[in-house]
């Protein structure tokens, strides 16, 4: 997965810190590993938080067929492509 | 030897689920239902993991009609699953999903179905006869089964739907599991025992659960979680009308009741109750906090015990929970909840109990003494995570959060997970709580919450 936008990204990284009280920095946060249970041990309750973190930041709501999601938050990098393709602001 | 129907709808062209925008039949339910049973492979016991709602109903439709009995632990870790298959080794899953994880024999649920049979049958099922063990969790670590008859399960849920005025002119959609008793009930059976129609969908985000919504002709109901509700409430600016909105699985405040009722222009009702005795009482929580029993449950109370009697509860079941009685007895309607047992564990809907937690910390090899605590007082629909103390010098912290990752559900991960040289334990080994307290109070350390590995 390309960094095509790590200053975006870092930012990302930076509202999932804030949002969830991590105890890492930004910077800490693979890019391509999963957020979700092995890698960073985000779970479903977190996934929600980040999502309405980013809908309020980048004003656009996330959307999923069903509550895995696992494509979006597979990695940071790949949160960070739905947001630079889906954000109004 | 008295029998129910499998369903209340009364012709075979009534709706009885929306799936993908569209009706679905009771006719063509019944004929699905047949051909999953054809196809079943050998074993009795299923853990239904379909995360169609729809494709559950059906499974689990096939599975009482073909006398199989459905599983239903309290979370879906690679621990539970081995548990399952030890206490019941013919067990298999039914799935939904191209790549299931659950290791287990696996059923894939059909892909395309035959057309519908002209004239099937509404199925009549026995009583008696055992729909699912639901499983809470033990404090020796190992699950406690609670044994579920058709005869109750059907009581409850028409009882639900008696109280909550669902009729076959509803659909229903939730925004939880059916593989836990609140979806259970709420989505699965009340509807099927009230001729109401569910929605397929099982939606996560705000936006997919106002657009599922609003997908479904009225009138319309939404069974969800305060943690859900606050989330819809913060994120949407406008919100679909719904005519009913149901909450469990943690007391909501009455302010976020309020805001429920205003925004939706739907009465709000909360569902209480526990794994034993299924649903106990009800309340429109922004018009009264007293909560009232369901038709024909009573709580009675002797020396040491408050016990729910009656109405679809097989036997009397002992409440564990702080509840004050209100008005005269021997039986009592009307009560207030002021705790919920001590022991319990609740988090967004998901439920264990901290013996069972401590029971799986200190089962870890290397972990020498460890303790979980429940956070202090928290706002009811924010979410309380659970901290960790724990002695364990041979292990690192991304070693210990792996090791409990195999044991429990991801939820209930301590968040701080702090490292102690010794717990605060009294002279005949016990831990005073104000003692694992102080010493949590005393770790200034930042806390060390998240892992990565």
């Amino acid at each position: 997965m390309s960094e095509a936008n790590p200053e975006l990204q870092n930012e990302v990284a930076g509202l999932i810190v804030s949002a969830l009280n991590l105890d890492v920095s930004p910077e800490e946060i693979p890019a391509d590993t999963p957020l979700y249970g092995d890698g960073l041990g985000l779970d479903s309750i977190d996934i929600l938080e980040v999502a309405l973190v980013v809908s309020k930041r980048y004003g656009f709501q996330l959307r999923a067929d069903n509550a895995d999601n696992v494509k979006i938050f597979s990695s940071l990098a790949s949160l960070t492509q739905h947001i630079a393709a889906n954000k109004t602001k | 030897m008295s029998t129910l129907p499998l369903i209340a709808h009364r012709t075979l062209d009534a709706i009885v689920a929306w799936r993908h925008c569209a009706p679905v039949s009771a006719r063509q339910f019944l004929s699905e239902v047949d051909y999953v049973v054809s196809l079943l492979p050998q074993g009795r016991h299923v853990l239904n993991l379909c995360s169609d709602r729809y494709r559950f109903a059906v499974s689990l439709a096939a599975c009482i009609v073909s006398g199989r009995v459905s599983l239903l632990p309290s979370t879906h870790t690679a621990e539970t699953v081995r548990q399952m298959q030890r206490i019941s080794p013919d067990v298999f899953c039914i799935t939904d999903q191209a790549n299931s994880s659950a290791y287990l024999p696996t059923f894939r649920y059909p892909e395309s179905v035959p057309a519908a049979a002209a004239n099937p049958a509404i199925p009549a099922i026995e009583c008696d006869q055992v729909i699912a063990e639901v499983f809470t969790s033990g404090s020796s670590g190992l699950p406690v089964p609670h044994t579920k008859r058709w005869g109750s399960l059907v009581k409850n849920a028409r009882a639900e739907a008696e109280r909550l005025g669902v009729n076959t002119t509803h659909a229903i959609l939730g925004t939880v599991p059916p593989q836990h008793m609140y979806g259970l009930e709420s989505t699965v059976l009340m509807p099927w025992q009230s001729g109401a129609a569910l929605h397929a969908g099982h939606p996560f985000y705000p936006a997919d659960i106002c657009a599922q919504l609003a997908e479904l002709p009225r009138p319309r109901m939404l069974v969800t979680t305060p943690f859900h509700l606050r989330t819809l409430l913060t994120d949407q600016a406008t919100l679909p009308a719904v005519d009913q909105l149901l909450s469990a699985t943690a007391p909501l405040s009455q302010t976020l009741a309020c805001e429920a009722e205003a925004r939706f222009g739907a009465p709000l009702h909360e569902i209480y109750g526990c794994t034993e005795a299924g649903q106990i009482a009800s309340r429109r929580t922004a018009v009264d906090i007293e909560w009232q029993t369901l038709p024909n449950v009573v709580l009675d109370r002797d020396t040491e015990t408050l016990w729910a009697v009656g109405g679809h509860i097989d036997a009397p079941t002992p409440l564990s929970d702080v509840i004050e009685l209100l008005g005269d007895g021997p039986k009592w309607t009307h009560f207030l909840l002021l705790g919920r047992h001590a022991d319990l564990v609740n988090i967004a809907g998901k439920r264990t109990s901290l013996a069972y937690l401590n029971h799986q910390l200190n089962a870890i090899p290397g972990v020498l003494d460890g303790v979980f605590l429940q956070p202090e007082r928290v706002h009811a629909e924010d979410i309380g995570r659970l901290t960790a103390l724990v002695v364990a010098p041979s292990l690192t912290p991304a070693a210990l959060i792996q090791a409990l990752r195999e044991c429990i559900d991801p939820t209930f991960l301590p968040r701080p997970l702090l490292f102690v040289d010794t717990l605060p334990r009294n002279a005949t080994g016990k831990l005073p709580e104000q003692m694992a307290r102080n010493l949590l109070a005393s770790l200034q350390a930042p806390p060390t919450n998240r892992v990565l590995s």
